[in-house]
């Protein structure tokens, strides 16, 4: 267990560095002056002239030279500084702690209230497969999973904001503002982890080595949670894994629908505007995060089967 | 079977116990406990992200949390604000405001000559129109008395006077390095949660100089999905949505709690033209990509507001520099084609016109700010591919157009051009129109009647001789299709019945929310 989290702080460290310096690369390599870009950005359409990219140029520095830039920001990386965005002109960690803390809140509830559906039901089909429930949950499934998250979302709204009036239908600061949106991402990722644990469950329930706790005596209960659920649960988590890393950098439609402050909007706005310290910041952050939680994955199937010890 | 029994035992328990501490972490989200039927909600899809008056300005002078030196009504006429005289010396190069002595910002302090000093030095120190304005010294004359000194006489002065970004903060707002660190106004509203890009709330200032607000306190949201904000309007979510999309109007105009209104604004959409390029600078060229225009297909169909054709540059209400008497821009593709064929151009074989062996072939940039643009764009394509020209459309960032203008690498561009920058379309004209044209305005284009009438007009103060030269440039500019003006803009707004006293500012400087009350 040590080695991996040596190997992932290696990871990390290599992850910060290279995702910085390739945001650095490509964002340089794109056609179209920054000054412009970036003045774009700050004044908005009606006012973005030469004038206005010209005083942009000056204020930024962006005629220093490139190796010089990016030296720079080397060195304010090595103090564990981001800088700030040229766009707001507020410091990077600043709009960083707002729109991915609420990312990140928006995706564990959503991930949560996921697992609370796809738990119970997949389980409850891998019980009785091929039956009325495993058939509906499938078709449900492979309907909702089609259906882009947007369109959830959107009919989330139209039910339980406009005609039943529960919650609101945009915005944020409250627990009701965080419910129709993360409900439209659980169903979306129910829909898939819901096959998952029911595939995984009805695996082990058929396997051998299930059957053999139960002919060597222990009771039904005993060898669901011995045999049963750690063997269920690794590629359940493993999925859900990658479902939260997904999430975080992937539910931009939902943040724009339900006017939600979230990384994935923050993002785009910032490559529009070739915000670069602002996208080198989200990107080192979400590569950490990553690292992070695929760390914690392995942690986790590392416990629950520690079998493999390759790591 | 067994394994049915055991989760069916032992699962649910847990289960109930998680979902209720599931809901227990979701509460803890945080609450906030605000009077609905005291609470104004606005919703539209402006983001701010800035305290930076320059950058983000329109947002807190609509919400009405700060004020400007001067006002403007709805025909852009100038009305005391900060200020409650000005005057101006006859050589036009002095204006001297006097200030109200009895205004306090939002934290205490009291307006005065030096703070008004402090807040247009920044303002005159960023891009925007004070910028550009000829201004050479602004001083004071007494504790609340204020001399801006020009290099040349500057009507639209005023009407700069009254743009967002030299809105006066107090002293404390700034850094020392002029620096907005902190929003604190002189209005109505005073800040009571800032969340950018999405919330800002307000609340009502006793202290305030001028009539006390009747809504205790009013909320921002931004929805920057045109679906979201209608669904907003229906549920009751929100009082007011500001810009709504096409196809929201006709649902929400019968919703029982809703009034739509649909109020003009100064905006045009145009096809700015680069007059330079060897297909373009003839006057006959441009006039060809005019005729072939379906204005009325694409306001009726696209914008879906039938009447919204555009004629002229400007719209009918910033009335100096609009035409009455000029006639529809009729679709005339026949007209068109024969304007071509005098230039030398022949009809290839593959539909494009073709001449000394080139192609008709234009590139059309526009950008998705306004999601309009690029559908109106599409249709632009469509309808000049019938004369003959090919039309390539590329879909990029608005600011290729001052870009590509500059390198003289555009050719053609559709953008929504907002005359109402200032309240006096003289400040947007003189930058579009003067001599070398400007970044949104005519390119490779020079017409020396209109850069010496505008240059006139900067400091023409004759009523009647303003009127006549603007609408001389205003006919000059129909004439020779620098720009090609293809629809106005029309704001659409929901408004819940609830609201009483909405006003809609067609310059888009306040939301006037002190004025309203909320019916219960």
């Amino acid at each position: 267990m040590g080695k991996i989290v040596l190997h992932r702080l290696v990871q990390a460290m290599m992850v910060a560095w290279s995702v910085g310096t390739l945001t650095f690369v490509l964002l340089r390599s794109l056609p179209g002056d920054m000054a412009y870009r970036i003045a774009a950005g700050r004044y908005g359409y009606d006012n973005v002239d030469s004038a206005a990219a010209d005083a942009v140029r000056a204020e930024l520095g962006l005629e220093r030279p490139v190796l010089e830039q990016y030296l720079g920001w080397l060195g304010d990386l090595l103090q564990f500084n981001l800088g700030t965005t040229l766009v707001s002109g507020a410091p990077v960690s600043q709009e960083l702690q707002h729109q991915l803390g609420h990312s990140l809140l928006l995706a564990s509830m959503a991930l949560l209230l996921s697992a609370f559906i796809a738990l119970p039901l997949g389980i409850l089909c891998a019980l009785k497969s091929q039956g009325k429930l495993d058939l509906a949950s499938l078709i449900a499934s492979s309907l909702l999973r089609a259906q882009p998250v947007f369109v959830i979302g959107l009919i989330l709204i139209l039910a339980f904001a406009l005609h039943l009036g529960w919650f609101p239908v945009a915005g944020f600061g409250t627990a009701l503002h965080l419910i129709l949106p993360s409900v439209a991402l659980a169903l979306s990722l129910a829909a898939v982890s819901n096959r998952v644990v029911r595939n995984s469950t009805y695996e082990v329930l058929h396997s051998a080595y299930f059957e053999f706790s139960r002919i060597k005596g222990l009771t039904a209960r005993q060898t669901f949670l011995r045999h049963g659920l750690r063997n269920m649960a690794v590629p359940v988590v493993a999925c859900m894994g990658i479902q939260l890393v997904g999430l975080i950098e992937g539910i931009v439609m939902i943040e724009s629908l339900f006017s939600w402050p979230g990384i994935g909007h923050g993002l785009a706005h910032a490559i529009f505007s070739r915000d670069v310290p602002m996208i080198q910041g989200t990107a080192l952050t979400l590569g950490l995060i990553f690292v992070f939680i695929n760390t914690l994955i392995d942690l986790v199937c590392h416990w629950l089967d520690p079998r493999d010890n390759r790591e | 079977m067994r394994a049915r029994l055991i989760f069916r035992r032992h699962l649910p328990r847990q289960y109930g116990h998680m979902m209720v501490m599931l809901l227990v972490a979701g509460l803890f989200t945080g609450c906030h406990s605000e009077d609905p039927k005291k609470t104004l909600t606005i919703g539209g899809p402006f983001e701010f992200t800035s305290l930076d008056p320059a950058k983000d300005g329109y947002i807190y002078t609509r919400m009405q949390l700060t004020e400007t030196l001067l006002d403007v009504d709805a025909q852009g006429a100038l009305r005391p604000s900060l200020a409650k005289n000005w005057t101006v010396s006859e050589d036009r190069l002095s204006w001297q405001f006097e200030l109200r002595d009895d205004v306090i910002f939002h934290d205490g302090t009291p307006l005065d000559a030096d703070t008004v000093i402090k807040s247009l030095g920044v303002a005159r120190s960023k891009p925007g129109p004070l910028n550009k304005a000829p201004v050479t010294a602004i001083a004071a004359t007494g504790t609340h008395r204020v001399e801006i000194e020009l290099s040349a006489p500057y009507n639209p002065l005023g009407a700069v006077l009254a743009h967002y970004s030299t809105q006066i903060l107090s002293p404390t707002a700034y850094a020392a390095d002029g620096t907005v660190t902190s929003l604190v106004g002189s209005g109505p509203y005073r800040l009571s949660q800032y969340a950018p890009p999405h919330k800002l709330h307000v609340r009502r200032n006793d202290q305030y100089w001028g009539p006390p607000a009747r809504i205790e306190q009013a909320r921002y949201l931004t929805g920057h999905r045109a679906e979201s904000r209608a669904l907003q309007a229906r549920s009751g979510q929100a009082d007011i949505i500001y810009t709504l999309d096409a196809p929201s109007l006709k649902s929400l105009s019968s919703a029982d709690n809703l009034n739509v209104h649909s109020e003009l604004i100064p905006r045009t959409i145009l096809l700015k033209l680069n007059s330079g390029h060897p297909f373009l600078n003839d006057v006959r060229a441009r006039q060809a990509l005019s005729l072939a225009l379906d204005r009325t297909g694409i306001a009726a169909s696209i914008l879906r507001v039938p009447g919204s054709e555009a004629n002229q540059l400007v719209p009918p209400s910033l009335r100096d520099w609009h035409l009455d008497a000029l006639a529809p821009a009729e679709q005339d593709p026949t007209q068109a084609r024969r304007l071509l064929a005098e230039l030398g151009w022949k009809p290839g074989t593959s539909g494009v016109l073709l001449r000394d062996g080139k192609p008709f072939r234009l590139r059309l940039i526009t950008y998705a700010d306004r999601p309009e643009l690029p559908v109106i764009a599409t249709a632009i394509q469509a309808q000049l591919a019938e004369i003959g020209v090919a039309v390539e459309v590329e879909i990029t960032n608005s600011s290729a157009i001052p870009s590509g203008h500059q390198d003289g690498s555009l050719e053609m561009a559709l953008i929504a051009r907002n005359f109402g920058i200032i309240a006096d379309p003289l400040g947007v004209m003189l930058t579009d129109f003067g001599a070398g044209g400007g970044d949104w305005g005519a390119m490779n284009w020079s017409q020396p009647e209109v850069h010496r009438l505008l240059a006139e007009l900067g400091a023409e103060h004759r009523r009647h001789e303003y009127l006549q030269k603007a609408q001389r440039v205003a006919q000059l500019l129909a004439d020779e299709l620098p720009l090609v003006p293809v629809t106005f803009y029309t704001q659409q707004i929901a408004v819940n019945k609830q609201v009483k006293g909405f006003r809609f500012d067609p310059f888009e400087r306040s939301y006037h929310i002190a004025e309203m009350e909320l019916e219960d």
